[in-house]
């Protein structure tokens, strides 16, 4: 038995949901993860992720010393390099003088417009202020994004639209509340496979359903496993989220179920959105999403009758080139049925990443600096010129690159520089055959990670950086929970936490731009860069170390004696008046065709994570080694595919080979695929259409026909491991 | 609101609503009560008896932990009643089971001096450890049947139903259904069963590797 030097306190860095984690330490090693059962996110509970998916930091492919390409690589001919030998250890200060030379070299040639950055929502929230800050601030330039662009932008943007705030409005835990009037009594989940993407969660919506009977309304392509706790499952074709949510407010106005005084007194716009339904008629909507009239009716009035109603939605709204109107069709019901602003109820995205809230309050997005603030707004830019101590008008007021533009701008003319904080554009973007050349045509790539990632590997430099158990910090869920991260071990070889490396080179750059002041680099400790976020975004001016030390305070929390807020409008919206919009439908780009039969839709499994960059350098590999592929029964007999034998996928612009695992959770003319795996990458098949304002790719929906394959065209025909969970 | 009520705990007056059991009355006052198969985050079960009280008028034992407080109540949680009965199932369980792993059960034998020897030749629980998943090891050599993990992989926690009793009497244990391994099963791998386990009967693997000095095995070679 291990006698435990000590025991490290700290939160998980998979999921948004912010699980506390107990780090058990001997001798400098993690040799085990608890969690303690006192904190009220995930009371004890863990997954599989965050319970075992620690082992990554130790894993032999780490980084530990910075990287030099050996071999010089040019804009147009750039290549991948996974081998260390094509790479040459240098010390920190060669690679930082490196990287600042080239970086200030293309500045001065091509200007502001020639560079741009990817943060990353697995980094701390001041990891990514410090980031957003160096190109601002001395690159003047906005083109600074991240993955959530990939996820819930259209979400973002349409709870910007018709609210004025992006965010989880309620708690989580809320579903679980004792207190029966202060939890949701039905909820609906929709576009989200809460139980392998959000576990916890998932446990609690569960034990809503079993302990408590509320009543769970499931809107999904897939037959998830939370169907089986379901009262109702709307099993919609992907992409047609506007029709059935329209389809469900037009039963509510027609019924007369609408909460007439939380519509009258906090919204508007309700006549000219009601006279936009007529349009989705019973008949058009079975038409298009192949939900029947009965179940729209049915879920409606379950919706619409409850006291306390609560909407849980994932990137099956927002990763859809009408995402933004999906997800606006889901405030629509909130609206009118006014189940916002009260405990049990609530518009909830769940956010992917363990901090993308947190990297998107930093400012990573190329449209708002920290907390939100608009770049075009002249007095948001004189407010961060002052904090940053820069000349009047010196900050750039144009609109940035998001984070597919950036890489579809890689050309002579367009971005010449790309620095990537833990980001790995060639497995989470779309079409990526596409993402490569765009990738191969940079003139100078960085990449700071843990490891060689499938984008790294294109990279000049790379940065060695350390993981969440190797850097204090702070973490922001997806309930707006910034919680404390905290350094248990010491970093792996020369690894350094991203803030330090990131105002190391920031030093470097500025002494090469010869600016007149500083913006300020010195911080002693991350707690001084977040008390210089709380001086500049409200939302974070109570947020102390000193205060988040036991229990993490939910934003906004607007001063030191403010405690946080667990729901948000109660009293009214941030654009006032909550506004409807009339919405038009359109189908997914690419629907199934003679030639390409099926409809391709991604996501997660339990297992793995994103890229995979952690988790397939953890012994979560084991358990889930292959990329599988899942099909219906009855579409498997169809095509003479058994369970486990190799299937070739194809669309119109890729191919993968990988397994088929047949099972009823897909639903019929649907197959789906995990993006985790980069030797049958799913998003070499996905289609790079945007959303027009939101700019998210459609990830969710794409054209592909199926053939039986050999085994000998998997990347590893000798792995299989028979799994029981569904 | 639950109404309070009084009730005397080894003497000291206690108040507390009524909704309560005697083992969180207790706690509430200050006073320890040694529990095994009791957890915070678990349904109690009275399974272990371990936090056996005795109740003033009542004919038999009480289990503290399932037990709800009443008014008037008059509890002793050292007579020699409880302290024999206590010590008699400690013992019990240390003449069949391997409890070299539970630092709190051997606290709480030293605690009721308890005989070591008093059931010679008594039959032990002698189960190979089970290795059949990169993430826990079983060792139901170590297991005292507390039901904690059959109850997080339930309702109490993850829905998952993946383990269960099985058998009878002395060759009662926790198994898998049809005694499939544990991939094959319905589990998730949350591993809430190993975070409430009293016994180290389950264990992370890599804890149990490095213990045995097997330096963790890497994760599968990477294919890139």
């Amino acid at each position: 038995m291990i006698a435990e030097d000590n025991c490290v306190r700290t939160i998980c860095p998979y999921c948004g949901i912010g699980c506390n984690l107990e780090l058990h330490l001997k001798d400098d090693y993690i040799y085990k993860v608890t969690s303690p059962f006192d904190n009220p996110i995930n009371h004890g509970n863990l997954c599989v992720k965050g319970r075992f998916g620690y082992d990554f930091i130790y894993h032999k492919q780490r980084v530990t010393t910075p990287l030099v390409r050996c071999t010089p690589q040019e804009a147009g001919a750039r290549t991948q390099a996974f081998d260390l030998s094509e790479w040459r250890p240098v010390s920190w200060d060669e690679a930082l003088d490196l990287v600042a030379d080239r970086l200030v070299e293309i500045y001065r040639r091509d200007g502001a417009q020639a560079l741009a950055v990817y943060v990353c929502a697995k980094a701390t929230n001041e990891d990514n202020y410090v980031l957003q800050k160096l190109y601002r601030s001395l690159f003047r330039t906005n083109n600074v994004d991240h993955c959530t662009r990939l996820c819930h932008a259209g979400s973002v943007n349409a709870l910007q639209q018709a609210i004025g705030s992006s965010a989880m409005s309620n708690t989580a835990a809320e579903l679980i509340n004792p207190d029966k009037n202060r939890r949701p009594d039905v909820f609906i989940v929709t576009g989200s496979n809460t139980t392998e993407n959000h576990p916890i969660i998932a446990q609690m919506m569960i034990a809503a359903v079993k302990k408590y009977g509320a009543k769970l309304i499931v809107v999904d392509p897939r037959r998830l496993e939370l169907v089986d706790y379901a009262q109702l499952w709307l099993p919609l074709k992907p992409g047609s989220n506007v029709p059935v949510f329209s389809g469900m407010a037009k039963v509510i106005i027609e019924e007369g179920l609408v909460n007439q005084e939380f519509v009258a007194q906090r919204t508007e716009g309700l006549e000219e959105f009601a006279r936009s339904l007529d349009k989705f008629t019973p008949e058009y909507i079975e038409q298009v999403s192949g939900v029947k009239p009965e179940q729209i009716r049915e879920a409606a009035r379950l919706f619409a009758r409850a006291e306390r109603g609560a909407i849980y939605w994932g990137m099956g709204i927002s990763q859809l080139a009408h995402g933004t109107a999906s997800a606006l069709a889901l405030i629509h019901l909130a609206f009118l049925t006014g189940h916002i602003g009260r405990e049990g109820t609530g518009l909830n995205p769940l956010r992917g990443q363990n901090n993308v809230q947190g990297s998107s309050d930093m400012g990573g997005m190329p449209f708002h600096y920290p907390g939100y603030q608009r770049v075009d707004n002249p007095e948001n830019a004189a407010r961060w010129e002052k904090a940053w101590n820069i000349e009047p008008g010196g900050l750039n007021r144009q609109l940035g690159l998001t984070t597919t533009e950036i890489l579809s701008h890689a050309h002579p003319g367009g971005v010449r520089a790309l620095f990537m904080m833990g980001e790995d554009p060639m497995m989470s973007e779309p079409n990526l055959n596409q993402t490569r050349r765009h990738m191969q045509q940079l003139e100078f790539l960085v990449s700071q990670d843990l490891f060689i990632n499938q984008s790294g590997a294109y990279a000049d430099v790379i940065l060695p950086a350390v993981s969440f158990a190797e850097k204090d910090g702070t973490f922001t869920n997806t309930e707006r929970r910034v919680q404390r991260v905290r350094k248990a071990i010491e970093p792996r070889g020369q690894a350094r936490p991203d803030w330090q490396i990131i105002c190391d080179l920031a030093c470097r750059i500025e002494a090469r731009l010869g600016r007149p002041g500083s913006a300020g680099w010195d911080y002693s400790h991350p707690s001084e860069i977040l008390a210089e976020v709380g001086r500049n975004v409200p939302d974070y001016t109570g947020v102390t170390y000193e205060r988040i030390e036991k229990i993490g305070l939910q934003t906004p929390v607007w001063d030191e004696n403010h405690t946080g807020t667990p729901f948000l409008f109660a009293e009214s919206f941030p654009r006032g008046r909550g506004k409807f919009y009339p919405l038009d439908f359109v189908l997914a780009v690419e629907q199934p065709d003679d030639e390409y039969p099926f409809i391709l839709t991604t996501g997660r499994v339990l297992e793995h994570w994103h890229g995979g960059t952690m988790t397939r350098r953890s012994q979560l590999d084991a358990l889930y080694p292959e990329a599988l592929l899942q099909i219906h029964p009855l579409d498997a007999e169809m095509l003479g595919i058994a369970d486990g034998a190799p299937v070739c996928v194809a669309s119109r612009r890729g191919e993968i080979t990988l397994r088929a695992q047949v099972t009823e959770k897909s639903s019929v003319g649907l197959v789906f695929i995990p993006f985790h795996f980069a030797e049958a990458a799913a998003n070499l098949l996905t289609i790079d259409t945007l959303d027009p304002q939101a700019l998210i790719p459609e990830f969710k929906a794409c054209a592909v026909k199926l053939s039986q394959a050999r085994p000998d065209q998997l990347a590893n025909p000798e792995v299989r491991l028979e799994r029981g969970r569904y | 609101m639950l109404d309070e009520i009084s009730l005397t705990i080894d003497n000291q007056v206690v108040s507390v609503s009524s909704g309560m059991t005697i083992l969180q009355a207790a706690q509430a006052a200050g006073i320890y009560i040694p529990s095994i198969c009791y957890h915070p985050a678990c349904k109690s079960n009275g399974l272990c008896r371990t936090c056996v009280v005795e109740v003033e008028g009542w004919r038999l034992l009480a289990a503290a932990c399932v037990t709800q407080v009443g008014p008037g109540m008059v509890v002793h949680t050292q007579s020699e009643r409880v302290l024999r009965s206590r010590r008699t199932i400690l013992e019990l369980l240390h003449s069949a089971v391997d409890l070299s792993e539970a630092p709190e059960i051997q606290q709480m034998l030293k605690d009721c001096a308890a005989n070591l020897e008093r059931f010679p030749g008594a039959e032990r629980r002698e189960i190979p450890l089970i290795d059949d998943n990169p993430m826990y090891v079983r060792d139901y050599a170590k297991c005292i049947l507390c039901w904690r993990c059959v109850q997080v992989c339930a309702e109490d926690a993850q829905f998952a139903y993946a383990i269960n009793f099985a058998g009878r009497g002395f060759s009662t244990h926790i198994a898998t259904f049809f005694d499939r391994s544990m991939p094959a099963t319905t589990c998730v791998f949350c591993g809430q069963c190993v975070g409430v386990c009293p016994t180290n009967a389950l264990k992370p693997r890599r804890e149990w590797l490095l213990e045995k000095g097997l330096i963790p095995e890497a994760s599968p070679a990477d294919k890139e």
